[in-house]
This record gives C-alpha cells, structure tokens and sequence, in this order.
C-alpha cells in the first residue's frame, strides 16, 4: 500500500515538474484510444470485477457511459483499481481521466486537490453494522464500543465528531482495506464496522452469514457520492458531468435501453433535441450527434443501471429512497438537455 | 657543528587539497563543486516548477495545513491525544507508535536471533535441528503475510470480553488486547524511585571495585548476594517507611469494553511478534556466521587455560565475533524499522497509518507528506546506524587494545 501511494507520489512530483501547458484531456483520451478509469478495489454494486475480470457496478457504467459517448464502444476502458488514499493522487498525476470511486464530495476535497466534483451518482450517508446478537438497537448504545473503519476516507472525522457529540467513547481500528477491515470486524476485533450505507450493505454480502448482521437505523452524515475530473480542462469536465446528467434524464424522459431504438425516431422535440436529430447539442460537448443514443444503448438509464447494480435487480437491494428522481419523491435531478 | 632541527612540511594545505580533490588536486575540487551547484540548480527548478504547476491547477501546498485540526481518533497513543488535537500531534503519535514497535522488536529479535543461532551452533543434534528449522521456516515466508497470520491467527483463536480468559480477576485477555491493572502514581513513588536509583549506582560501583581487585591483586569477589541484597531491600525499606509507590486501577467489565487498567492492543502484539520472530531468522545466519568466523583455535585456547565453555564464549569469542556482526545486524534493524510500516495492514496506528494515510487522505497534500515520511524513516534509519557505527568503533577500539 505504502509503494503504491508512494509511486504515485513521485509520478505527481514528476508530471507536476514536466507539464506546463492545460492537459487536452479528450484529445488525450482519443489519441489513447481508450478511457482510463479510477474505481474501486472491488466493492459490490459500485465497482467490482467478476470471476472474468469484467468490471461491473454504478460507478463502473458512469465511465462505460464514457466511453460509449466518446467510442460508441463502451469496453473501451482501463480500470485502475485504487485505494482510498491514493485515488486523489492517481487522477492528479494524470494516471486516470477521471475517478468514479465511491468519493465523497466535500468542500475541501473540492477546494484543495486540484480536481472538482461533476455530480452526485448516489446519495450516501455513514451507518453502523453490528452484529445481531449483540441486540443493539440505535447507534446511541454504542458507548464504549470497539469500530472497525478503512482508513483514507471521511468515515473517519464523521465517527470522531458522532461520539464526541453524543459524548461517547469508543476506539477506533484503522485499516488500509475494506477487506481487511471486514475481516477485522467478522473476527470479532470490532463490535461496530462503520462506512457509507451503501458499503454496509456490500460489504454484509461478503460476511460468512449476512443475516446475522445488521445496519442500525441512524444516518450519521451526508455522503454525496460522485465522479471527479481535474481542473483547468472544462471540456472535459461538461463530458463527465452531462453523461450522468443524460443518464438520469433518460429516466425522466422515459427512455431505456429496450425502447431507445424506437424512442430516437420518436417526434416529441425534447427527444428530438437529445438524441442529436434536431440541433447540434452533442457536438458542442465535444462529442458526437448521438452521444445521448450511445449511452443509453450501452448502459441504460440512471434508473437501469442503479436496479442492476444495487437496486431490485442485484444482491444489494437497496430501496431508491433519496435516489429516487425529484418528481417520483427523491433528489435525483438532472438540468435539462436543450 | 650542531644539527639544526628541520621543520616539518607544510601538511595542513596538502591534507586538504587531498581530501577534497582527490588524487586529482585542486582541479578535481573546482570540478566537485562544478558538479553540486549543478545538481542544486536542477533540485531548485524541480521543486519551482512544481510548485508554479501546482498553483496553476489550485492544488493546495505548504505545510500550513499541520496546524490544523486532525478530528480523527487513534486508537494508542504513548502522549495524551484526542481529535481536537493538531495534525503535529497525530504526526508524533504515529511515531511514537513506530519507534516503539521498532525498539522492542529490534531487542526481541536481537535475542531469539543470538539464542537461534546459539542453537544451531550446538553440538545437540536436536537443538541445532530445531534451529535449522526455525530459520528455514521463518525467513522463506513473506514478512507481510506473517503479520497476517500473527493477527487473524491470535484473533481467531481468542474469546470476546465478555468471555475473556481472566488471570487472579486483574489481568483479562480477549480479542480486544491484554488489560491490565493499571498502575497508580501515590505519594510513595518518588522515595521508592530514589531507593531503587541508588541501589542500582551502588552496584555499579560494587562491581567496579571487584573488577579492579581482579586485574590487580587477582581476587575473585562473589558480588552478586550484595547487589541482590540492595536491590530488593533497599526499594523495601523505603516503601515500608514512605508507604506504597503505586496502587492498581483494576479493569472492570462495563458495556462492550473493560473500562479502566491499561491495555495491550492484539494489534500492537501481532506486529511485534511477526517482526521480531522474521528478523530473528535473520539475525541468527549473521550471528552464526560471526561465531564461525573466530578461529577454533581462540575457542581451544580459552578452555586449555581453564575457562569454562560459557566463558570462552562470552570474554574471547563473541567479542571478536562482533567485529563481523555489526554492519549485517545493523542492516536487519533498518530492516525492522521499515517493515514495521507493514503495520497499515492490520491496523496498528503507526506513522504510514496515521500520517501518510489518514492524514494524507484528509488534507491531500500528498507530496508534502510522503516528503515528510520519507526524510522522517531515513532519519531513524541514520540515527540507527550511528550508534551501531559507534558501538563498531568501541569494540575494535577495545580489541586493538
């Protein structure tokens, strides 16, 4: 863990030292041939390999929506798994092109790094797993406990503040890895594993017997999760944020990967304007006409991509909940594409 | 006709021209310093271009941010610490936690290594099997994976504190660490420490005396009841007039934890011991080698005088063995200290835990704190082997004696 941050480190110091012009991150990308793409070591529902080495998850169809857009071949991507201490450094070296890691969007996260947050794909808070037998019912009866969390993310201050605030004590184990840390909670080092709600839920799957665990009802932070490009090159920063923003306007347009075939030759003009059959909106992105028709064709809509990966469709199932789009009673809104 | 007394060259101006120049006289100097200005120059416009890059993309540098509030929680700490503190202070706590793993596991390893190799040494064919082995065993297998097996291997096989294994009702062991009572501080103390200060310079003295008696008047005293005899009693006697020293906090069960008593981190444990037991294997190839190194005949000739085997080894050969032990054991103790940075994998809160990550990931301002880590690791690292150059200097001085 330390060589890697470590070579990351000295690729920053070097790139930092040798590039003096704004990095042409699309031109880049294309010259390349392919999408670099920084997301997780492996974290159900939001990017994780199969037993085939094919990357699934939300986080993962935001960069094959990427790619779709930019290739109209949404395989075309290198996945860079990354831990949570070395993603910031891995997209400021210019090792990825963008980062689609579960990040949590913060001020100074987007203030200090050099790189700005383009959306929310997935509206997080911080939770508690314990084990059922313990029967604790409510994070307040947590004094005095042992809490297991993976180093290198907001989890940590989150905990910190949380027990200070309800004046509790606890003691924190720290690990590099989220695997590591389950393993540390399963082995009974911990009373409490702590993380993102979503992550709660993953994680659970990985535990020897999930029904014996449960994710107590308080949400103790607001965790905006989304994707982050680097500064200075605003072009490509319009890409990655209106390819979430197609996504989620596809849902409220009612177009799927199923009926995108005929929706495109659909007359309604909002569709019109979209799929590139009226007007020129995907080139002025830098893309092509029918950037919105690639997207949706390879990954689906954001309600689509979320049913697979988290939702009814997968292990996960989790509820919409603040996920839902804004006129169906959640937060998902997207600016319109005209 | 007298013979005039000759001064001696002027050597001060040759030394220096040969110490700086080399072979190659003033010439060779000009060219040294040609070289480091130039390496100076090409440093500096590193670190400015960096520094331009990094306004230009309005990435935060400096160290400013150290000033700043951690707001997180550590879960040992050998300085009071609490989330409000500075990042200075997580700084000091993570390697406090590194050279306190590093120390004891460097004295851990420096004394299974010597009995190891002792081991092996021996004539006992099963000693030096077991030896054999150990070292076998041990320095093949990845020194990460070690730790690993130390902490799941010792977590998996200990009960949770409510079912903790209880020692006398004081001391509890149970996934959650080893507590112990803890030790409080009463008005006793500091006579009690007194006493046990002056028995110990007694000793000293005591011993220097009969060390004189020997190589002088060839007397052998038996000093050991004496300083046994001010050891204990004199701490006995001050605790009986001035009270006790210290009193014990016993844990007790409360909620999930034990409250109260101190406690030994599993994770801290697992750490010392994987380290400890990987160097020792090392450590006792070189010892062994040093050993094999002094000639049979030293070892003959000590016991055709009438020393015992114990003594030969300890006056005449491992003093000479030494000479070729200390550059590789030095290298081991680097070796220790560096690993221990493994310490991220199972949670221990040393300085890459908490500084080069936490930290890190919190202010990302990852070349200042990999820079800080880096000169902080080689630091210890020199220090390490000054005072192994210097402990080198003191035994070939005593031989050359």
């Amino acid at each position: 863990m330390k060589r890697v941050s470590l070579v990351f480190s000295l690729a920053l110091a070097a790139s930092l030292s040798a590039q003096t012009a704004h990095a042409q991150t699309l031109k880049t990308v294309k010259d390349r041939g392919m999408l670099s793409c920084g997301v997780s070591q492996g974290l159900p529902g939001f990017s994780s390999p199969d037993d085939k080495g094919n990357w699934t998850g939300i986080d993962v169809d935001i960069c094959r929506a990427i790619a779709a857009a930019i290739f109209d071949d949404p395989s075309k991507i290198k996945f860079v798994p990354l831990s949570a201490k070395d993603r910031f450094t891995a997209l400021q070296s210019g090792e990825i092109d963008v980062l689609s890691r579960n990040t949590t969007w913060t001020l100074s996260r987007d203030t200090s790094l050099g790189a700005n947050f383009t959306g929310v794909t997935y509206y997080d808070g911080q939770g508690f797993l314990v084990k059922k037998s313990l029967k604790v019912n409510s994070a307040l009866e947590l004094n005095s406990a042992s809490v297991c969390v993976q180093t290198g993310t907001t989890t940590e201050q989150n905990l910190a503040d949380y027990f200070k605030g309800n004046n509790m004590k606890y003691e924190v184990i720290a690990f590099a890895s989220a695997d590591e840390t389950v393993k540390a909670y399963e082995s009974g080092r911990c009373d409490v594993f702590t993380s993102d709600v979503s992550q709660l839920y993953a994680e659970r799957l990985k535990l020897s017997n999930p029904t014996d665990h449960v994710v107590l009802p308080e949400v103790i932070s607001k965790e905006p999760l989304g994707p982050m490009v680097r500064h200075g090159d605003d072009q490509w920063f319009d890409i990655v944020k209106w390819v979430l923003y197609g996504m989620v306007d596809a849902e409220e347009m009612g177009v799927s990967q199923k009926n995108v075939d005929e929706m495109a030759k659909s007359d309604k003009p909002d569709l019109k304007r979209a799929f590139g059959t009226d007007g020129n909106l995907g080139e002025q992105l830098g893309l092509t006409k029918d950037w919105f028709y690639r997207i949706i064709k390879a990954v689906g809509n954001y309600g689509e991509s979320f049913d697979r990966n988290v939702g009814a469709g997968s292990k996960l199932q989790i509820a919409r909940g603040l996920n839902q789009l804004w006129n169906k009673g959640g937060i998902q809104y997207a600016p319109p594409i005209r | 006709m007298s013979i005039e007394s000759r001064s001696p060259p002027p050597q001060l101006a040759f030394r220096l021209k040969r110490a700086l120049g080399g072979r190659a006289g003033w010439g060779g100097f000009a060219l040294q310093i040609v070289f480091v200005v130039v390496l100076i120059w090409i440093g500096y416009e590193i670190i400015a271009n960096a520094r331009a890059n990094l306004e230009t993309q309005h990435i935060t540098s400096g160290f400013g941010f150290l000033k700043n509030t951690a707001g997180f929680d550590v879960s040992q700490s050998l300085i009071p610490y609490s989330g409000s503190d500075p990042y200075t202070r997580v700084f000091l706590v993570g390697l406090l936690n590194t050279l306190l793993v590093s120390v004891i596991g460097i004295v851990f390893a420096t004394v299974i290594g010597f009995i190891v190799a002792l081991c092996r040494l021996s004539p006992n064919w099963l000693l030096s099997r077991i030896g054999g082995a150990y070292v076998e065993g041990v320095r093949n297998v990845p020194v990460l994976f070690q730790i690993l097996f130390w902490y799941l291997a010792v977590l998996a096989a200990l009960p949770g504190p409510r079912q903790s294994i209880s020692l006398f009702g004081s001391f509890f062991l149970s996934n959650r660490g080893l507590i112990i009572p803890r030790p409080v501080a009463d008005p006793g103390l500091l006579p009690f420490a007194l006493a046990v200060l002056v028995a110990i310079i007694a000793s000293l003295l005591l011993r220097h005396h009969a060390r004189r008696q020997l190589f002088e008047k060839g007397r052998s005293i038996a000093i050991w009841p004496y300083v046994a005899g001010m050891l204990i009693g004199l701490p006995l006697l001050a605790a009986l007039v001035f009270g006790v020293p210290v009193t014990f906090e016993f844990p007790e069960l409360k909620g999930f934890n034990f409250a109260g008593g101190s406690r030994v981190i599993p994770e801290f444990v697992a750490l010392t011991v994987a380290l400890s037991t990987y160097t020792a294997a090392f450590i006792a190839e070189i010892v062994r080698a040093g050993i094999m190194s002094v000639h049979k005949g030293q070892m003959e000739a000590g016991l055709s005088l009438g020393l015992s085997r114990g003594s030969v080894l300890r006056l005449i050969v491992v003093p000479q063995a030494m000479r070729v032990i200390l550059p590789p054991l030095t290298n081991q103790y680097l070796n220790l200290t560096k690993n221990s940075s493994l310490a991220v994998a199972i949670g221990y809160p040393d300085l890459v835990s908490v500084f080069a990550g936490t930290t890190l990931s919190q202010t990302g301002q990852a070349i200042e704190i990999i820079a800080i880590t880096m000169g902080v690791y080689l630091a210890i690292s020199l220090v390490t082997s000054a005072l192994m150059s210097f402990y080198g200097w003191r035994i070939s001085r005593s031989l050359g004696a």
